[in-house]
């Protein structure tokens, strides 16, 4: 064993994944978890811990695997995590836990995302639930949206001994990771809805097929239906588009479309009444996680597809892991490229995709390098479906509706960082509603502050 | 679940349902919509609503068979559930907040097409409700296919009926009618057309041209229906709008219809597929060609 190197976690080979949905890696078993954990220093100052935005234990929850005790790894992973099995699989580790890994200096850091996962998987097959509600304190609160910060924020206040009511838009429980993930990234009968079973262990309860400020508004919940208090966590929002010409034509869909067709309604699926655009050549546009999400999507559903991304290589926004996968199966990237008019057939439909090539310029204000056309360098790619992966803007339908709560000048709810504290009395804020698009494990810290806020705010009331 | 508490063949491959729906039935407005689903594999259905009771917290809805999704829907029974019923989705009528005394003063024109009769009901039977009678104009191909008359007459001002065949009533389309009213003298302030998309577009360029304000109510294709998705996105004035936040209801005159009628055709091949599927049971094959 080469102590500066991972133990190697299994994966379906790339050719054969390529044309299916079970899950790319297949993570470790228990020797090869427990030989991982060898690997752990324990470290007193524990870095690691600091670059977890919910602040899991990590150096305890290894040891315990370091002894082939699952069941007690998994108890320390839950005090700070209600979703493991997902952060496990989803989160940038090599940009926080691992990242921070005294490890990585001489070598590669331990493999700390799954050593999670093998935990939280092991828990789930044999049965394990989270411990701890307490008493109820018979105070009432509403979170909406059951993504990773509703169900984070919900998980913490029950084991404080809250009564919790989770309002979720959609017809299943889960927000981002049931229609947003995909299948092959995030199994969603293996491991979401485990994740949500434990959370509902925890007596949380979840109303499906309520949408907050038109079913139900904020003031209704507080005033009529005897919520104390109220968290938001209903997540992103409304697919931004380029405002190109042809973006109309029949065969251009937002990656939230083409995604929620995919996932949420199973359209990958024969057995599934929900259609979804099976293109021979598909363009993404964008490069961040859910741009790669949406293109090996496509690559499954027996589509060429190419990625088009502004920027070069080393700008690419998505994670470093998903990137390899994606270039694994066969996904082409037009980087350094930028739609500039969508073409269509006499029909309407998609028949080709004019871009231009762009060159790096001056840093910009996110301080990478600024893409800048280059004249004349217009070239077209033959494409029939074209998915447009540029972010989100923020849904207008709770702070259209809920007054006094502030939004800023991109409309994003405004909440404090510490506490999710908003404008308005009694109702805290967190995840995507509030940062706009960024990643499951920092909608989770911000649930947790959100019921940390929430517990002081009730104390005290 | 949400149960189905009667059902009705309005007409040939017409229903009407009313279920048990208290969140949607309390918040409801006329203009919006709810998305409904039969079972776990089941699309997400964009329907609107046709009436509500709020003390029996029911709702009723109207659709047609269409395709997969709707020829399951019109096979369930009253004591039967949808699995999923969720709403009031887009925004109100924009005359449901409009100040009253200003509403008496307009004298507004609806104009229903087919299943259109149903989103239009609720509209009228809120001014009727409120001391305020509007002319009503219900088009149909054939008398057979005419929905909703006798509910629509207790609540109407003056009603109009008119058959694309001359079956019954008038004779003609329902811009016939428009324009034999307008040749009477009569003068409206407002017109609300809501009906197939070919008649919306055809009630809008003559509006247009008696200068005649028409809103229109849309039913793009949606999945999520709270403006996640984008999938409804149509072009209003030049604008891209999404139908079920923006929506459903648009300025008819700045409306694209060729373009919302041509994205609405996206999936049309797949759907077929699946309504013949739906309908053919065990006997359907995979689609033409392949029968032995």
């Amino acid at each position: 064993m080469d102590v500066l190197k991972k133990v190697p976690v299994r994966e379906q080979d790339a050719k054969v994944r390529a044309a299916n949905f079970e899950e790319v890696c297949l993570g470790y078993h228990k020797e090869e978890a427990m030989e991982e954990a060898q690997r752990c220093i324990n470290c007193k100052n524990a870095q690691c811990i600091k670059g977890c935005p919910v602040a899991i234990d990590i150096p305890g929850f290894i040891e315990k695997v370091k002894d082939g005790d699952i069941e007690a790894a998994y108890q320390v992973i839950s005090k700070s995590s209600a979703l493991p099995a997902v952060c496990g699989r989803v989160c940038p580790q090599e940009s926080q836990c691992e990242g921070k890994c005294i490890r990585g200096i001489k070598g590669e850091p331990v493999s700390i995302g799954k050593l999670e996962r093998f935990v939280a998987d092991w828990a789930g097959e044999n049965g394990i639930k989270p411990q701890g509600t307490q008493e109820k304190n018979g105070k009432k609160v509403a979170v909406i949206g059951s993504g990773p910060a509703g169900l984070t924020c919900a998980g913490d206040l029950a084991k404080m001994g809250y009564e919790v009511t989770i309002f979720e838009a959609l017809h299943e429980p889960g927000g981002v990771l049931v229609y947003g993930i995909p299948e092959f990234r995030l199994p969603k009968t293996k491991v979401v809805a485990k994740e949500i079973e434990n959370v509902k262990a925890l007596g949380v309860k979840i109303e499906t097929n309520v949408v907050i400020g038109k079913s139900v508004t904020i003031d209704e919940l507080i005033g009529e239906e005897g919520f104390d208090a109220v968290f938001i966590g209903s997540g992103a929002g409304l697919p931004k588009f380029m405002g190109i010409p042809g973006e109309q034509a029949n065969g251009v869909f937002s990656a939230n479309e083409y995604l929620t067709r995919s996932n949420l309604m199973k359209a990958f699926d024969e057995n599934s009444n929900t259609p979804i655009a099976r293109g021979k050549k598909v363009a993404v546009i964008g490069g961040g996680n859910v741009a790669m999400d949406a293109a090996r999507t496509a690559l499954r559903l027996g589509a060429e597809v190419h990625v088009v991304y502004r920027r070069s290589e080393e700008e690419l926004p998505a994670r470093v892991e998903e990137v390899h996968h994606a270039k694994e199966e066969g996904i082409i990237f037009d980087l350094l490229s930028n739609p500039v008019e969508i073409l269509q057939d006499e029909k309407g439909w998609v028949c080709g995709m004019k871009c231009i090539k762009m060159e790096l310029g001056e840093p910009d204000e996110s301080g990478r390098r600024r893409p800048v056309e280059v004249p004349g360098s217009e070239f077209i790619i033959d494409v029939d479906t074209v998915v447009m992966s540029l972010g989100t803007s923020p849904n207008p339908l709770i702070s259209a509706t809920t007054k006094g709560l502030e939004v800023n000048k991109w409309k994003c709810i405004v909440a404090d960082e510490e506490s999710g504290k908003t404008t308005k009395e009694g109702v805290y804020a967190g995840g995507d509603a509030v940062t706009g698009a960024a990643t499951v494990i920092l909608a989770m810290g911000a649930g947790r502050a959100g019921a940390k806020g929430i517990d002081e705010y009730l104390k005290n009331k | 679940m949400y149960k189905i508490l009667e059902t009705k063949e309005l007409a040939a491959n017409i229903f009407l349902m009313v279920v048990e729906a208290k969140r949607v039935a309390k918040a409801c407005q006329p203009g919006q919509f709810v998305i409904v689903r039969t079972d776990e594999k089941a699309e997400r259905i964009p329907l609107t609503i046709c009436d509500y009771d709020r003390n029996e917290g029911t709702v009723t809805i109207v659709f047609q068979i269409v395709g997969a999704g709707t020829q399951m829907m019109s096979v369930l029974k009253k004591g039967d559930s949808f699995c999923d019923f969720v709403g009031p989705l887009g925004c109100p009528s924009e005359f449901v907040s409009e100040d009253i005394n200003v509403l008496k003063e307009k004298k507004m024109l609806f104009v229903a097409g087919g299943v259109g009769t149903a989103p239009v009901y609720p509209q009228v039977k809120w001014l009727h409700e409120h001391g305020i009678d509007a002319d009503v104009i219900v088009g149909a191909k054939t008398k057979d296919l005419l929905i909703l008359e006798e509910e629509m007459q207790a609540v109407a001002g003056n009603l109009y009926v008119t058959t694309d065949d001359g079956s019954y009533g008038r004779s003609g389309m329902v811009t016939q009618t428009i324009t034999d009213l307008v040749g009477e003298g009569r003068r409206y302030d407002v017109c609300v057309a809501i009906g197939p998309m070919i008649m919306m577009k055809f009630v809008c360029k003559l509006t247009k041209e008696l200068e005649l304000p028409t809103i229109v109510s849309l039913n793009p294709i949606m999945v999520d229906g709270t403006g996640m998705c984008g999938a409804c996105r149509v072009t209003v004035g030049g604008n891209v709008k999404f139908a079920c936040v923006d929506g459903p209801e648009f300025d008819g005159h700045q409306v694209d219809f060729d373009e919302a009628m041509r994205r609405q055709q996206i999936y049309k091949t797949e759907e077929g597929r699946a309504f013949l599927e739906a309908k053919e049971g065990d006997t359907h094959h995979g689609g033409c060609g392949n029968c032995q």
